[in-house]
Parts: C-alpha cells; structure tokens; sequence
C-alpha cells in the first residue's frame, strides 16, 4: 500500500474543492508544489527590522467574499462583532484571571478588525502587475494587493495607538484564499483516515496526527512513537545548512496506542539479555543484516560485523532473510520490549516495584478550600486503580503519605497498627525519612489503616492557622524515602502557594512586569534558587518522579516551582483560584487519569543513529546529566522527547538514516524492561525531495521545545526573529531550489509546509513568547513547560485549536463535525461553536444561537437564561445533549490535560478570553493576523531571494 | 558524758551531718597538720519523722552579706524583742509577728530540739512534678518487653496530678504527643545533628509564632492552657493513652545488618529532652528519666562507632588517650549537664547491657544534677525492676522520697571558711566573706545547687579554719555552721531546712587528745574518699592512690603513737583504729569497706573480718558490698545443701540456717537503692568471685604456709593483704626518713 502520494500525485485541485482559486494557481503537475504567488517587488536586503516601517502589510475590514468564493459566506460584519464598551460587563471568572481585567480591552480588541493609520506602504503599492480593487487572480494565484494598512506587530510591540482605531476601510485579502490547516487537517482525513497504514517503508511519510488510522508496525516504530520533521534527510550537511530545516525526531516512547492495534511485545533472552552490536551497544533489530548464512550479522547503525551468539542462531532463507524473521518482534517489528537483566539494574539487583507517594499540602488555604479533604476522598476510592500489569490481580505499586505546611508529616499506615501513626519531621533544613518501615504499603493490605488516615487528616488540620509551607524539602523527603525503600516512584504534591517558610528552597516574590522585553525576561524563567536544580538532580538520580498539582491564588513561581517536575518526567497541573465547586471536576479528572496512567520509572533512553549524523540536542522533560544520555525518573504515554539531528558526515543514500531508541525502564510491576523503537528514514540529495517530506506539525513541535528553550538564555525578540528568518530561510530556500521558476514576488510554500506559516504565527503568539504585562508570568511559565514535553499531537492542538460548529450537527451521525478556522469571521451569531486547546475548552454560544440547541443542551429556554458559571454541560436526555457531550467527550479523550469547559456567550465580556484562541486573528495581545504574517513572511523571503 | 559515738550518732539523727572532726583544731596551721580535713557529710533532707515543718517565712539577719536565720544558737533579748546573729553578731529586731515572744513562748527556731528546722513558704506559683522518660528502643524484643512493663508500670506510682512525658530513640528520635486520638503524634529528630534548645523548642511548635492569627479567621479563645501540653500532660489525663503508646512501642525499625551496633543517638535524644523542659518548665521539679540499652553509636555524643569490630574505649584507651570519641562525647554530656542544672531538672540514667553503655562519659548528666545512675544487665532483670520501682518510693509521712531544685547555702562564723563541697551538685557562684580561696571539690562559692535530691543524698562539705595560729580561741570556744537548704518539696511546695550546728574549738597543741577523741574515722574515710574520687576525676597527673596512702601515713605519723624507726611501737587510738582498713580496702575497691557476716551452728550470726580466712566450709557467709548482696555456702554447708539434708525433718536447723542469710538478704534488697546486684553462690561457684574479689588476700598461692590449714581460703592475686599492707604502713609512719 503505497501512501506516497505527496510526492508523486498532484491531486491537489481534486481533492480541495473548497480551495477555489488556488488549485488554479499550480499549473502542470510537476509544479504542483508551488503554492501561490504573492508579489513583491521589494528587492532590499535588509534584515527585518522591528518598528512601524519596516515590515507592513495590509488588512482591510470589509470583507466580500461573495465575489469569488461562494462557498463561505461571511458571517458577521465588523460592526456585528464589535463588543460594546465595557462598563457594565462584569469580569469574567475564568482561570485567566489576568487578562481581561481591563475595560479598555474591548476596545483593543477590535484593532485588527479595523483599517490601520492608512499610510500607504512604499513597498507594496509598487507591486507590479497589480490592479487596484479585490486584485486577485485567481489564475495566477496572487493576491494580496493594496498592502497598505495597519501595521504588522511582528517583531516588536504592538502599537496599540488610537491612529489605528481610525482610518478609511480598505481591501484586504480574503482568509479564505490562503492556505488553511482545516482543510490540510480535512483533506488527510479524507485520503487516509480509517485506513490501515503499515510502517514497512523506509522514510514514508505517516498520516498527520488529526487523522485517524490503523497502523500496523511492519519493521518501522509506529508514528505514534516516532515522528520526525522529515522522513528524507539531506545527504549532506551543506544540503541541511541550506534549507535550514531541522531534522529532528519528536519521540513519545510510552504512547497510548488504541485498543486495536497490537501492545508491544516482550522479547526474553533470559539470563543472556538483549542482543546488542558489540561495538555501538545498538539492540537486535530488523536493520541488523544477517550474513554468513546467519552466523554473523552487521549491525545497521555502524556496520560492525557481530557473531549470532549460539542460542540466536537461525538458517537464513532464499533472499537472506532469517527463517523465524517473522517469529521475533526483535527481527520484524519496529517496535519491541526487552526484559532487562541484572545488569541493566541499579546495583545489580533487581528492582521494586514502584511507589506513590502522596503530598499534601494542608495549610490553611487548602483546609479552607475543602480542597485537602477533596484530595483525601478521592484517594480512598483511587487506590483500588493503581496501574497493574494485565496479567496481574492487583497492583504491586505501594503508596505513602506525607502531609505538610511548613512541617512535614509522615504516616505510619502499616497494616498491623490500630491506628495510623503520624511522624512530624520539623527539621526542614535538612529533611529526612523519619520511618521505614510502614510508610510505603500495600493499600489493599493498609486499606483501613490508610482509609481511617484519609478520614482523619481533613480533622487533624481542621482548625489550623498555618499559612506558610515549605517546598523543596516536600520533594526531598519524598525522594529520600523512595531512596531509603530502594524503589523508584512518582510523588503527587498538591501545593497552593509561594513556599516562604524559612527552609531549602525558598522563595519570595519576583515577579516583576518591568521585565519584560528587556533582557532580563528570561530570568522569569529561571528558577529563582538553585536549590531547584541540584534536588532535580538529585530527583532523577532517584528515579523519584515529581507530579505537582498546584493551586495558586496569586504568583507561585512555577519557573522555580516546576522545574523539578520538568526535570524528572513529571506533570504539572495548575489549577488557577481553585473552587471546590466549579473546578473539583476537572482536577479530579486530572488525578485519576494521572494515576491510572501507564508509566515507565526510572528511565534512562538513548538515541543511536547510523553514521553519518547522530543526536545532538534534546527537549522534553528530561534530565540530561552527558550529551547522550537522557534520564527520566519516570516517563508517561503523554511525554515526548524531541531529539534534534546534526550530520557529522555524508549520509548514504542507500542506506538511508537509521534511528533506534533504546529506553531502559522500570515497569509497574517492578521488571526491568528495554523498550526499542527503530524508525528508517531516506536520505536525499534533492532538497525537493527533503521537503516533499516534511511534517509540518512536527516541524512546529520542535520550533516549539527549541525556543522555549532558548527563552531561559536569550532575549524574546531574538527567539522570535529567529523563529521568523528560520521560517523564511527554510521557504526561500524551496523557492530558490526546488520550485519551477517564478516571479520572484509569487509566494511559493512547498506543499508539506503551506500551514508552517500560520502555525509559526500561532506559536510567536503564543502567552510564552509574548512578552506583555497582562499574561502572568506563571501562566506563561506554566505553558512554557506543559509544551516542553508535549508530543506531536498536543502542540499542534495547542497552538491551532480545534474550533467546531455544534449549531448544525447531523445528530443522526456518530461523526464529529469538520473543524473549521481559528478566526472570528468562521463564528456566527446563530451558532455555537466549541472551541478547545488542550487545556481549556469553551462553549461559544452566538446571540442567536437556536432556542432548540440553547433548551437541548442547557434545559433553560432562551439564551438569556444560560448561566455560564457552569463547567459542565447537564445530563439531558435529548439528542443535542447527547450528541454535544459525546463530542466534547471525543476532544477529551486521550489529552493529558482535562479541560475545563467554559460557557461563552457573544457580547459578554469573558468572550475576550476566547477570542485569544481564534488564532488567525490579530491577538489582543499583539500578535499578527494570520494574513499579516504570511505577508511579512513573503516579505522576507523576497529579501532573502534577492 | 555520752561517747562521742553516741554523739556522733545523736548529731546525725537530728542534724543528719557528720564531721570529720567533732572537736575543732582553733587555728589554721593546725587544721592542716591534721591531715584530715575539718569537713563534714550533710543530708540536707535527712528523713526526720519528727520533724514538723512550720508553717512561715524563716527569720533572717538583716546584714545583707550575712542573713543567716535565726536559730537557738542565737542570743536573744526578749525584752527588747532583739537578737543577734551568732555569725556576724548583728543585732536585728524581731518582725512584728514575734511581738509576743519571752523566755516561755519561744518560737520553734529558737528551742535548742529544732537545730534543724524547716520552713514551707509561699513562693512562686506551684507547678506539678514532671517526669519525660527518655527511652531507647535499641533493645532485645525481651527487654524492651520488660521495660515497657515497668514504665507502664510506673505511670501508676506517680502523683496524679504530675506531668508527664515521652521520648523513645534509636536512629532516631521521636518526641510523642500524647493527648491524641485517633492516630498517634510524635515529632521526629534525627540522631546525628545536634540542635539548640532554640531550634528543639521552634521545631517542636513551641515558641509562639509571632503572627498567630490569619486575617479573616475569626479570632479564637486567646490562650490555650499551656503550649507545651502536647507533650507533657498530667498522667491522669492521658496514663490510658500512654499505656497504650508504650504497649505499641516498637523496637527501633531500622535495620542493622551483620556486624554493626543499632544506631543509637543518646545524646541528641538527651538533648531534646533538655530542650524541650527548657523552653517550657524552667525551675520547677522535673527528672528525665533515661532508659538505654547499650552505647551510643551516632550523633553528638557518641560513645563508640557501629561497626562491631570496633570494640568499645577500654581502660587502656582511655589511659592511653586513644579513646576516639571520649573527650567530645564527654563534653557534650557535660554541657547537657550543666544546662539542665541550670534549668533545675535532674537526669536519671538508668542503663541496662551486658557491655558497657558509656556511662563514663555521660555520668556527670546524673552527677551533676542529682539524677540516679543505676546500672544493670538488663531490664528484665529485679535489679532494675525493683530499683526503678524504689524511685517512685514514698518515705514515713507518704511523700515521695524526692525533692527538686535545691538551693544550699552554707554559712560560718568568721573563724571557718568554706572550701568547698563535693557531691551531685553544680556551684552557683555566690561569692562571700565566709568563701576560702583555697577550694576543695566545688569551690569559690558558699551555695550550691543540687536539681534532685532525696533524704540520702549527701554532700561532702570541706571548711578551712582560718583563726591565726597566734590569736586566742575564739570567743565563746564554740564555731557554727549554719545549712539552708531551699528546696522543691515532692508535694510541689517550697520549703526551706534550715540546720545550725556548733562544735567547740580546742588548741591543738594542748588539747590534742580532745580532738583526736572527737575524730569520727568513718566520716573521715568517706570525706577522703570522696577527696580521692574527686582528683582522679578533675585532675591529671598525680596518681590519687600514692595521694591516699600519703595521707594515710601522714595521719599515723601524726596520731600513732610509737618509737621512731620501731614499727612494732606502733598504736593507734580507737578512734583512728579502723581508719587504715577503711583505706586499705578504698584502695582495692570502688568502694568503701564492704560487710560480711557469718552463718554458722556455732553461734549466732556474727560479723567477720573481711578477709579470706574468714572464709571457711563450715560457714555460710553474707557479704554486702552496697552494690552487690553476696551469699555464699562454704564447702561443706554446699555439700549438705546438694544432698538434701535441708528437707529431711530431722535436719531442719539446716534449714533454718540455709534460711538465714537469705531473710537478712532480703531485708536488705527491700530497702537498698539502687537495688543491689544479688548473688546466690557456694564454694567453687563462678559467682563466688565477687566474695573473692573484695575479701583481704590474707591467704594467697604465695604464703604457702597457709596452705593445707584449715583456716580459710586461699585468694589467687597478687594484690598485699590486709596484713602486709599494715606492716608496710607502720615502717613507714614510724620512720624517721619520710
């Protein structure tokens, strides 16, 4: 099955009928590549700069659309859209507490709705060939004449001044006419979703990630594992200067694969262990050739001739094939496990099984909250759902209990006792495990000792006036006892607030808006003491991972707060002004999933490459003690490790580029296991052939983790042109190198790569890398690390949300409908839309939202009797209910974060938080429209052509 | 006239004070050619029966440098209402409360029977006693079993309304909370850092958080009863509760592997004990009652390191100076010490192993401050049982045989000075005319304080005469002493005993004879003892024994009569006859001189010579050396006694006489503390070395012509008897050379 379509078939204008005027725009087949032309006569050199002149583009209000695409009408006229004042708008209550307080905000928001000072622009009035009015020929594919308008706020801040509030309406380009991830998203689903697709070829390109499919491991790691940037590599590293695309492999070694397709299997040599090249250590896998009728083999990744040891030993067949090839996952699948042996081990001895410790936080905040004895019930019902190994009756996982505010407490919950005893450790300074014996248990051994603790501890703390708690010393007597049971392990910490008691780690507050947009940002970043680092260290070294569940009221300095979880393979959950009532849902969710989760202790992965290139950066939530090592105290089916690739050689086009990742971890059972993904990628020395085979949504993960990395050591502004010139660099060179000759002001996107504009704008946009006093540093903190271990899936979500229309379901369908585009104009006044990211959810419900939608799904009958307070739709025994919750149960499903939904109505104020999702917009927060970037993208590939 | 033995007697019965010298040699050159001391043994609290305590303020002398209290030794002008004291000779006019006194309706302080006197006042609110039992939990599951019984136990002697309190350690240490329910509390330290009392108080919630209030709460019953009721409660509250707790008690959980000592961190648990009743009950009675099984391994205050090949510091190391962690462990337990001293509270250790447990370098914890030290093999053993038990003992009256925080201020008329004392006291540094410069024992001061005392703790006083040699016997022919012991009464109430005594002075150049008739030589020998014990310990260098013996013959020169270089002149008065045996066997042992009776058909029970010859197989002996109660059956009576002669009918005065020593033995086990080692053995017993050990070698595998009579055993040892010992002594006192 050949799923190579991309390179060969054009198919481009067949299978997107909605693209209109675009399919026009590729002529012949062979030039199907080039995506549009946008003229630009600009023939300067000069490096984008920041400031009103240097880069504008244009966008215009008024809309029409009718005149060459029918198929989209256009919902809303500006003025519809526009909010009114904000004086009696109440403040939303919302997690983004920060951001919308201001009544100007209304205003601002409809900057990008609205003509720019009217300056015409030098540059773009000049374009040739253009003619004033809609401009757009659709045969040439051009567009986007009458640039002048407002200005583009990449790189530098947005100007929010009033010339631009006014200004004569003017042309702008149609959204609809410019590449658009729904329908790159839809026309995948269509060609190859629900379909089997079998990873038996070197360097094919795997369906996108919003598109369903089987996949079957047919000697390469299924893309749910591995995906990379490109699955044809440059041959040479002049080739890789050139295009500047990152070869980068994101891997999600633990991910969940579906019900029906095959778990991994479990390969056992017994006492010999796994097979490994004597001279590279790599794993038996299907690159390893086997020569001298099967005696010897050469190992894929650096050619060293091995023996077979004897007990391996098997005939080969007609065409050098081992005759059990199909009998050894080790032989014929991509994907595998090893049991490990004792050398594999800590000390050499076998490990224990794992441990849950559990931390909680129970000053005053959280006692008065209800949040401890929240925590405290669920945990009596929770235990029974610890992971276990399919085969096994209960979980060998054992579970502690710690309670602390500027004192720790530890339980005594051994089966034996009458009662559970509690140990208070008030030496902060210098924490350690006061007991050993009785502290990790067996819940179904302990179950009424641990039930009758549970009880008690909301009692215990009931009348407490305590309000300081203590931090780093929380972690480190949790790693000290999962070091003193000789076990690896994950702490639950559940934390409220700034640790400011007088011990190991602590903080004050330093958050300082005047930061921003200096050089000194990037110390937000940072972790305020250093404290942080060497316990994160020391955390790993443990295999002691660290999930924190926090609830802040106010700034809690995730950067120093977070960075051991970060370091070890941890969660972080934030739940913002936590409220039994409305958030409990959401967090409870988060814990069940959280322990439940399948998970991999004290992991240790390596990354080995054939020759010719190798591994030389790494993003994730990892601890990196070497440059090749990289350790996790535990890693879940949601982490994934981005692994950047750097030729150090030529690379054999035959032979291709080989990756094998080797992860050695603890089961929950407490067995030592390898966990091998082998991936093959080609090698090319057409650069066309590079980029035919790049994933886009790959490409942004690692744009993603590599500048919210480099945040900690640079200034905002240069990440972000960074991010810009490298997206421009990568264009320019497919222009120059693989695209058929064109005017030089035609915008050609390679076919793999039109959407990289558009995300590349999402993530600039993102809170992380928008440097401005509304976002609180925590939150953007908070992002900065959720992204940094995301996989594919979960950043493409994150900086393009999914935004459906609900209003016009097919209820008779199971189906869930098409998404459509992250912009304002998509939304209408009749429909509801919902919208999610991965993290939050809303429920947008337009001012004429249907009466039998609004009764359907909320029981009230009209849409001012909708409360938005809620965070849950109602049960309802009605088909829109039905209907709308298995959707939203379908966004849900297999995120790592749960979200919370929130009710949005049109007009009301809290719409300004959802407003910042539709991510084509121009942001209220500075961010370029969709169309103005692509614009200023085309503007510096130009420079860079000329 | 009474003997001066029964004078001696009367004195200490009424007074509970003994002197060295009964008649005073009238100047200070001649006290010091008296070899022995002018010093006395006082009991501050000698049990008096008969002795009701009155029921105000002492009267006191209003000369500030002076007030003494008022006593019959005073002379009084009733009409006047005046009186003057007999130490400064202020005249001091009587309170108006006395305003109805005359030579008929004497106050008591004034009859001559209420020498000793003592006072209850009203001072200072009265805080209940408090007992925080420091326990180890390093021990065999036996004798932690056994222990945790008796502690239970013990909760049932204690006063009712006394507070009391728990610390068990082993690796580490865990302070209990005690008024829980539902879950047991404890506070956790580790055993190898040492902390302030600042830190112990902050980490146990004691000081008072400066903001205790969040806003917005609403504001609480202001003052709960007392911060440190958490983890010192009344046993009546809580002695449920803590009977459980101790029933729960686990051995110390962590693991020791092969070749390694538990972990035992003493000292930091000893310091958190210190810490926490400093920071709570500074000054009123507390005892901390520590209970170990063995040496401690880590932390501050370590004895000996966990490996077990590493054995404990031996005599040689400590000689040799090689003992590792001594000094430090020492110093450690000293400053512990004297912190608690200061705080008034006693430490008692009470510790159970076979080997040694590092009493050396903790013994000035109890020393210093009044505590007991009992030693034992186990805890599942009477000796500590019963002794444990004997601390909880109430005296004649019901009160319990303990007293805290006392204050002893000695007073003398301006012929004497103080030295110094010598006993389980701290000195409070209270300068004054009556204070020598030259000390002896604890010095440079006139008032000591003693944290825990009972009606036989005892104190070695030393005074120096300081009259010049030239001037007359000072007026009156008489000195005075004058004892004020305040003090914390078992049944929390203040109370003052007051005891004033004078002794006549006498030249000693013509009145020899009169002072050498009022020597009391038992006095005397402890006096010297405790001389003795106190340089070995506080100083280096000269060897006490060659100090003992030097003064043993320096006093026989002085008082034995004899022909210069004729040994065989050689007499002594009867009031120094005993005194060299008394040093011959100080010299032996690590006590005084022990006791040993004889059980025997032909007569009544009889005391005999501590020496081997008196150990014959007919006889049944009882040896009482304090420590150890010895009963051992000659060679024949355990012959008998293995043939069964004791239950035939026809043999019963056998019985009786097997009988006999056992019930005297008993007598003595009963009322003993600590509680004495006792040991049941017969002739060629292992156990019959501790009769062995301490009887004078007069016979020995080197005096052969002992050998085949059938006078007595032979000792195999090298040690002088008795005998040689004398003969040496005597050529050496009658010699003209030294």
């Amino acid at each position: 099955m050949s799923q190579q379509g991309y390179v060969t078939a054009p198919p481009y204008s067949q299978s997107q009928p909605r693209m209109g005027g675009f399919s026009a725009g590729f002529g012949p087949p062979n030039s199907s590549l080039h995506y549009g032309h946008y003229g630009d006569p600009n023939s300067s050199h000069a490096a984008p700069q920041p400031g009103p002149s240097a880069i504008q583009s244009s966008h215009t209000s008024s809309g029409h659309p009718a005149s060459f695409q029918g198929p989209q009408p256009l919902p809303l006229t500006q003025h519809q859209m526009a909010l009114p004042p904000g004086p009696q708008i109440p403040p939303p209550a919302n997690n983004f507490s920060g951001l919308c307080a201001q009544s100007s905000l209304p205003n601002m928001a409809r900057q990008d709705g609205i003509p720019g000072s009217g300056l015409p622009n030098p540059n773009l009035q000049q374009l040739p060939g253009q003619t004033p009015g809609p401009g757009y020929h659709p045969q040439q594919g051009n567009y986007g004449p009458q640039m002048a308008g407002s200005q583009l706020s990449y790189p530098g801040a947005f100007p929010g001044g009033p010339a631009q509030l006014s200004g004569p309406p003017q042309k702008r380009l149609d959204p609809d006419s410019i590449p658009s991830p729904i329908q790159v998203i839809e026309n995948d689903k269509s060609s190859r979703g629900g379909q089997i697709y079998a990873t038996n070829t070197r360097g094919q390109v795997p369906p996108l990630v919003t598109t369903d499919c089987l996949i079957q491991d047919q000697g390469h790691a299924s893309p749910r594992y591995i995906r990379c940037t490109t699955y044809c590599f440059p041959s040479t590293s002049d080739m890789a200067k050139q295009a500047r695309i990152p070869l980068a492999a994101v891997i999600q070694p633990f991910a969940t694969v579906p019900q029906n397709e095959t778990p991994l299997y479990v390969v056992n040599h017994g006492e010999a262990g796994p097979i490994r090249c004597n001279r590279c250590k790599a794993y038996m896998c299907p690159f390893m050739q086997f020569i001298e009728g099967g005696r010897r083999y050469q190992c894929g990744f650096c050619n060293c001739i091995n023996d077979v040891p004897p007990f391996f030993f098997q005939h080969l067949d007609h065409i050098g094939r081992r005759v059990d090839h199909y009998e050894r996952p080790e032989l014929s699948l991509g994907s595998y496990e090893y049991v490990a042996t004792l050398d594999y081990c800590r000390n050499n001895k076998p490990p224990n099984p794992p441990a849950y410790i559990f931390m909680i936080d129970v000053s005053y905040r959280n006692i008065n909250s209800g949040l401890v004895k929240l925590i405290c019930d669920e945990l009596k019902t929770l235990l029974d759902k610890l992971p276990r190994e399919e085969q096994e009756e209960s979980s060998a996982i054992r579970v502690g209990f710690v309670t602390y505010n500027k004192v720790l407490h530890f339980f005594n919950v051994k089966s034996n006792l009458a009662q559970p005893q509690m140990m208070v450790v008030s030496d902060v300074g210098e924490v350690f495990v006061p007991l050993l014996d009785g502290f990790l248990v067996n819940f179904q051994e302990s179950r009424s000792v641990v039930n009758n603790l549970l009880d008690q501890i909301p009692e215990m703390f009931a009348d407490t006036n305590e309000s300081e708690t203590i931090f780093a010393p929380v972690i480190q007597a949790g790693m000290e006892a999962l070091k003193a049971a000789e076990c690896a392990g994950k702490l639950f910490i559940f934390h409220s607030s700034l640790p400011t008691a007088e011990a190991p780690g602590k903080l004050r507050n330093r958050d300082d808006k005047k930061l921003l947009n200096t050089d000194k940002e990037k110390t937000l970043f940072q972790p305020q003491v250093n404290s942080y680092e060497s316990l994160a260290r020391d955390c790993v070294a443990n295999g002691c991972c660290v999930n924190l569940f926090l609830f802040p009221n106010q700034y809690v300095d995730i950067a120093s707060l977070g960075l051991v979880t970060m370091h070890t393979g941890g969660t972080l959950y934030k739940y913002n002004n936590f409220q039994l009532n409305s958030d409990s849902p959401q967090f409870l969710t988060d814990l069940r999933r959280d322990i439940e989760k399948k998970t991999g202790f004290d992991a240790i992965m390596r990354v080995r490459t054939s020759t010719g290139f190798r591994a030389t950066d790494f993003f994730g939530a990892i601890y990196m003690n070497n440059t090749t090592d990289v350790e996790m105290a535990a890693v879940d089916c949601d982490k994934a490790v981005t692994v950047e690739f750097k030729h150090d050689d030529k690379l054999n086009e035959d032979s291709g580029a080989l990756i094998q990742c080797a992860v050695l971890y603890t089961s929950i059972s407490g067995q030592r296991r390898l966990r091998i993904h082998n991936i093959g990628l080609n090698c090319s020395t057409q650069l066309a052939d590079v980029y035919k085979t790049c994933e886009t949504d790959a490409l942004i993960n690692f744009f993603a983790k590599s500048a919210f990395k480099a945040i900690l050591s640079q200034p905002l502004k240069a990440v972000r042109e960074i991010l810009v010139s490298q997206t421009a660099h990568m264009l320019a060179c497919y222009r120059k190198n693989c695209a058929s000759p064109s005017a030089v002001s035609q915008l050609i996107l390679p076919d793999a790569m039109k959407v990289l504009p558009v995300y590349v704008n999402c993530l600039l946009k993102s809170s992380v890398l928008t440097g401005r006093p509304e976002i609180p540093t925590d939150e953007r903190a908070y992002h900065r690390q959720l992204v940094m271990s995301m996989g594919v899936a979960d950043t493409q979500l994150f900086f393009y949300p999914q935004l459906l229309p609900i209003h016009n379901l097919d209820l008779k369908s199971d189906a869930v409908p098409a998404a459509v585009r992250c912009s304002e104009e998509r939304l209408s006044e009749g429909g509801a839309f919902i919208l999610a990211n991965g993290l939050s959810m809303f429920l947008w419900l337009g001012v004429s939202t249907p009466p039998e939608l609004i009764q359907g799904l909320f029981n009230v009958p009209s849409f001012a009797h909708i409360s938005t307070e809620a965070t849950l739709l109602p049960d309802l025994a009605n088909t829109y209910s039905k209907k709308i919750k298995s959707i939203v149960e379908h966004i849900q499903n297999q995120k790592p974060y749960t979200m919370k939904l929130m009710i949005v109505k049109q007009r009301e104020q809290p719409e300004m938080l959802f407003r910042q999702f539709l991510v084509e917009d121009k942001s209220i927060h500075g961010g370029a429209s969709y169309v103005d970037f692509l614009c200023c993208v085309h503007k510096e590939i130009c420079q860079l052509l000329n | 006239m009474a003997t001066y033995l029964e004078f001696i007697q009367q004195n200490e019965e009424r007074d509970g004070v003994r002197f060295s010298w009964n008649v005073w040699p009238s100047s200070r050159l001649e006290a010091t050619r008296m070899v022995v001391p002018l010093a006395c043994l006082l009991t501050p609290l000698r049990e008096r029966p008969d002795l009701p305590p009155v029921q105000y303020e002492p009267v006191l002398c209003s000369r500030p440098t002076c007030k003494a209290v008022l006593n019959p030794l005073c002379q009084v002008d009733y009409r006047a209402k005046l009186w003057a004291c007999n130490f400064c000779f202020q005249r001091n006019q009587f309170p108006p409360a006395y305003a109805g006194i005359s030579e008929v309706n004497q106050p008591a302080e004034l009859m001559p029977q209420f020498s000793t006197i003592e006072y209850i006042v009203q001072r200072g609110p009265q805080t209940p006693l408090i007992f925080l039992y420091v326990v180890d939990t390093c021990l065999e599951e036996e004798d932690l079993q056994a222990l945790k019984e008796s502690l239970q136990m013990s909760l049932s002697l204690l006063p009712a309304d006394a507070l009391v309190g728990l610390i068990t350690f082993g690796r580490m240490i865990q302070v209990h909370e005690l008024s829980c329910e539902g879950i047991s509390k404890s506070y956790v330290f580790r055993g190898t850092k040492d902390l302030t009392a600042k830190q112990i108080q902050d980490m146990l919630g004691l000081s008072r958080p400066a903001v205790p209030i969040q806003q917005g709460r609403p504001l609480q019953a202001p003052e709960q009863p007392v911060i440190s009721s958490r983890f010192l409660q009344p046993v009546h509250k809580i002695d449920m509760n803590l009977t459980d707790l101790l029933g729960e008690l686990q051995r110390d959980p962590w693991p020791v592997t092969q070749g390694k000592r538990p972990l035992r961190s003493t000292g930091v648990a000893l310091s958190i004990a210190v810490g926490l009743l400093e920071g709570t009950f500074p000054n009123t009675g507390a005892r901390i009652m520590l209970f170990t099984g063995g040496p401690p391994t880590q932390g501050p205050g370590m004895v000996v390191g966990d490996e077990l090949k590493t054995p404990i510091r031996s005599w040689h190391d400590i000689e040799k100076d090689n003992a590792r962690f001594m000094k430090k462990a020492t110093k450690h337990y000293e400053t512990l010490a004297n912190r608690t001293a200061t705080n008034g509270h006693c430490i008692d250790i009470y510790a159970c192993a076979l080997d040694q447990t590092g009493l050396l370098e903790m013994k000035c914890c109890a020393n210093l401050t009044g505590g007991h030290m009992v030693m034992g093999d186990s805890f599942n053993t009477s000796l500590f049982k019963q002794t444990f038990q004997r601390v909880f003992n109430k005296g004649l009256n019901g009160e319990f045989r303990m007293a805290f925080g006392a204050n002893l201020e000695v007073k003398t008329s301006r012929e004497l000075k103080i030295a110094g004392a010598i006993g389980p006291c701290v000195s409070l540094n209270v300068k004054g005319p009556c204070v020598s410069e030259n000390e002896l024992g604890i010095g440079g001061t006139s008032q000591w304080k003693i944290c825990g005392l009972d009606p036989c703790t005892t104190l070695a006083i030393y005074f120096e005469v300081v009259n010049q040699h030239n001037a007359p016997i000072p007026q009156g022919g008489r000195g005075a002493v004058q004892f004020v012991t305040q003090y914390q009464h078992s049944s929390t109430q203040k109370r003052i005993r007051v005891t004033t005594i004078a002794r006549n002075w006498a030249d000693a150049q013509s009145q020899l004879q009169h002072i050498e008739a009022a020597f009391d030589q038992e006095a005397a020998a402890v006096l010297m003892a405790r001389l003795g014990v106190y340089r070995a310990e506080s100083e280096e260098g000269p060897d006490v024994l060659r100090w003992l013996d030097r003064q043993l013959i320096r006093l026989c020169q002085k008082f034995g009569q004899y022909n210069k270089d004729d040994p065989n002149s050689f007499r002594l008065s009867e009031s120094f006859s005993l005194y060299p045996q008394f040093m011959f066997h100080l010299r032996r042992s690590p006590f005084l001189q022990p006791i040993l009776y004889a059980y025997s058909f032909h007569g009544p029970p009889e005391p005999v010579l501590l020496d081997s010859s008196s150990i014959l197989p007919d006889r049944i002996l009882l040896m009482d050396t304090f420590f150890q109660i010895v009963i051992y059956l000659g060679e024949t009576i355990a012959q008998w006694q293995k043939a069964g002669y004791q239950d035939m009918p026809e043999y019963e005065n056998f019985k009786h006489l097997l009988q006999a020593p056992l019930d005297d033995a008993q007598e003595i086990l009963q009322t003993r503390f600590p509680m004495p080692r006792y040991v049941h053995t017969e002739h060629g017993g292992s156990q019959a070395r501790f009769l062995l050990s301490k009887v004078n070698p007069s016979q020995t595998h080197n005096n052969l012509y002992a050998w085949g009579q059938e006078s007595g055993a032979p000792i195999l040892t090298d040690d002088v008897s008795l005998q040689v010992f004398m003969d040496h002594l005597k050529k050496l006192a009658v010699s003209s050379a030294a």
